[in-house]
């Protein structure tokens, strides 16, 4: 399905820059004539020709990156983060636990062939190759709010297919009660995977869950790409989960393995510290990290340091009439 | 084998150690207030000062033990200045997070400072080294007479808090705080005696 009504709770443009401002940047691009009708509808190129007014720099990839063919949101009005701090600002802890170092040890990541096992409790188990990450389900644009744990977050333009169309192919039995997701695990090609102190200290592979109910919404998305291009390794390369409403960690990465099973999955951040991290990880104000406060976040835009500017967090980042009701009746403090 | 230097020299090696302190917290604002810091400055800015700050401190720790044992004398002349940029690496650091991090929300800034046990430790060791900082003026230094050694002989447990801060700030990457650990443990055992002698004075009261 196609989410393209704005409801209340979305962040436009307007929140974040100042509007007159904005349309002046759109206006000197205009009568510049750096945009044909066409481009000035795609988010992508407009992004990119702001961010030569920005100043910003992306980073040399030896890494290529493919036009996608999707279903674009067109007259979107919200203020993008600029897609050099999306690839450029990472927590991937596989490439480097410093934020721009999945940028750097990334660029020679070899995503094709790639192979995403579709296993467990299902009527129809499935096997993804490279090009049926594209081609099998159709694509579209979501531009979604990215909160992070560590209480920054970002606007994304992704690209890809709902997370709902994949679970209904794969046809779960009446036992499949949660899903399993694993990253890649090639300690050659992945130096955090082969030092502990690249690698964070974590234990690898990288795992995540979902119970089958979250996984059926339709915000939850499989991502391939993001602004118009397929998505660069340091952001989850060739395929990678997204779920706005949860804390960054459990958008996994570059997955290989979704398992349908009976049982609530272990996941990875929960293994390390369960009394920080917990199966759920629903952004949520009003409970903090034990070492910080979530109740307020830092949106990352274009600018310096003076336009980092911290913004009241909202609970389950702002989609809480699509997300709500999966957590009727539940303690939101000890299901955290 | 003395190595000493001749006196004159002094004033252009002090202008060094200004410049080596100074670029690159120059350089790091720079950077920030143009957005070439990468995607999340203020968190570089934070962590650039916090580290910056903990170096320079160790370095401060470094000289007496290096003269003693080289000989070189004419070090202990920057260790002074050393200790001060380590306060105001420090005082950057904690500027940033009030500035950029909380800005300007002070009801947030006391809350995390009392809330969280890192911020708290890291925020005791601020105070007492804003202390030191304070009485580092000679003046201040002859009045206090024996009291003024006994009050910077807290730089030791300074460090220490400024360890366990990073220790406890990082999520899962803890080798680089264990590093600091054996560079603090190091820099202690230069002065053994030192603190064995204090161990007695404890144990035998």
């Amino acid at each position: 399905m196609i989410i393209k009504t704005t409801s209340t709770s979305d962040c436009k443009e307007h929140d974040v820059t100042d509007e007159n401002i904005y349309h002046q940047r759109r206006e000197l691009i205009k009568k510049m004539g750096f945009l044909g009708a066409g481009s000035l509808l795609s988010s992508s190129a407009g992004a990119s020709i702001l961010d030569i007014f920005r100043d910003d720099k992306i980073p040399p990839s030896l890494f290529s990156q493919n036009k996608l063919d999707y279903k674009a949101i067109n007259g979107f009005d919200e203020e993008l983060t600029p897609e050099a701090k999306i690839t450029g600002h990472n927590n991937f802890y596989e490439f480097g636990v410093e934020k721009q170092q999945p940028a750097e040890l990334s660029q020679s990541f070899n995503v094709n062939p790639w192979t995403l096992k579709i296993s467990g409790e299902v009527e129809n188990p499935l096997t993804l190759g490279y090009d049926e990450l594209y081609s099998s389900f159709d694509l579209e644009e979501r531009i979604y709010r990215l909160r992070c744990v560590e209480a920054w977050s970002m606007v994304v333009p992704w690209i890809g297919f709902s997370l709902a169309d994949l679970v209904k192919k794969a046809k779960p039995t009446s036992r499949a009660k949660y899903l399993s997701f694993e990253t890649l695990y090639d300690p050659v090609q992945m130096p955090g995977q082969r030092s502990r102190r690249l690698g964070g200290g974590l234990d690898y592979p990288y795992i995540e869950g979902l119970r089958i109910d979250e996984a059926m919404n339709p915000l939850a998305l499989m991502s391939v790409g993001l602004y118009g291009k397929t998505l660069p390794p340091q952001n989850g390369a060739p395929i990678r989960l997204i779920l706005p409403w949860k804390y960054g960690f459990k958008s996994i990465k570059s997955i290989v393995g979704i398992k349908f099973v009976e049982r609530q999955p272990a996941t990875t951040w929960n293994l390390l510290a369960a009394n920080e991290y917990g199966f759920y990880a629903n952004v949520n104000p009003t409970v903090d990290h034990p070492r910080w406060s979530q109740a307020s976040e830092r949106r990352i835009t274009s600018g310096g340091i003076f336009a980092q500017n911290r913004i009241p967090t909202l609970p389950f980042n702002g989609y809480g009439k699509q997300v709500a009701d999966l957590y009727s009746g539940m303690n939101l403090r000890k299901y955290y | 084998m003395a190595i000493d230097v001749p006196r004159r020299w002094i004033p252009y090696f002090k202008v060094l150690v200004h410049l080596a302190a100074l670029y690159p917290l120059i350089n790091l604002y720079y950077a920030a207030f143009s957005d070439q810091l990468g995607g999340d400055p203020v968190e570089a800015v934070i962590h650039f000062t916090g580290i910056g700050a903990l170096n320079l401190l160790l370095i401060s720790l470094l000289i007496s033990p290096l003269a003693k044992r080289f000989k070189l004398i004419f070090l202990m002349q920057f260790r002074r200045m050393i200790g001060l940029y380590a306060f105001i690496y420090a005082l950057c650091h904690i500027l940033n997070f009030l500035f950029f991090e909380v800005q300007f929300d002070l009801q947030l800034f006391i809350e995390e400072v009392f809330k969280r046990p890192y911020i708290t430790l890291g925020m005791s060791a601020f105070l007492l080294l804003t202390a030191l900082a304070v009485t580092s003026i000679s003046k201040l230094r002859r009045k206090m007479k024996n009291r003024w050694q006994i009050l910077h002989n807290f730089i030791y447990l300074i460090a220490l808090l400024v360890v366990i801060h990073f220790y406890w700030s990082v999520k899962s990457e803890i080798i680089e705080p264990l590093i600091y650990f054996a560079m603090y443990a190091a820099l202690m055992m230069f002065r053994h005696k030192k603190l064995r002698g204090w161990m007695k004075g404890i144990t035998s009261r």
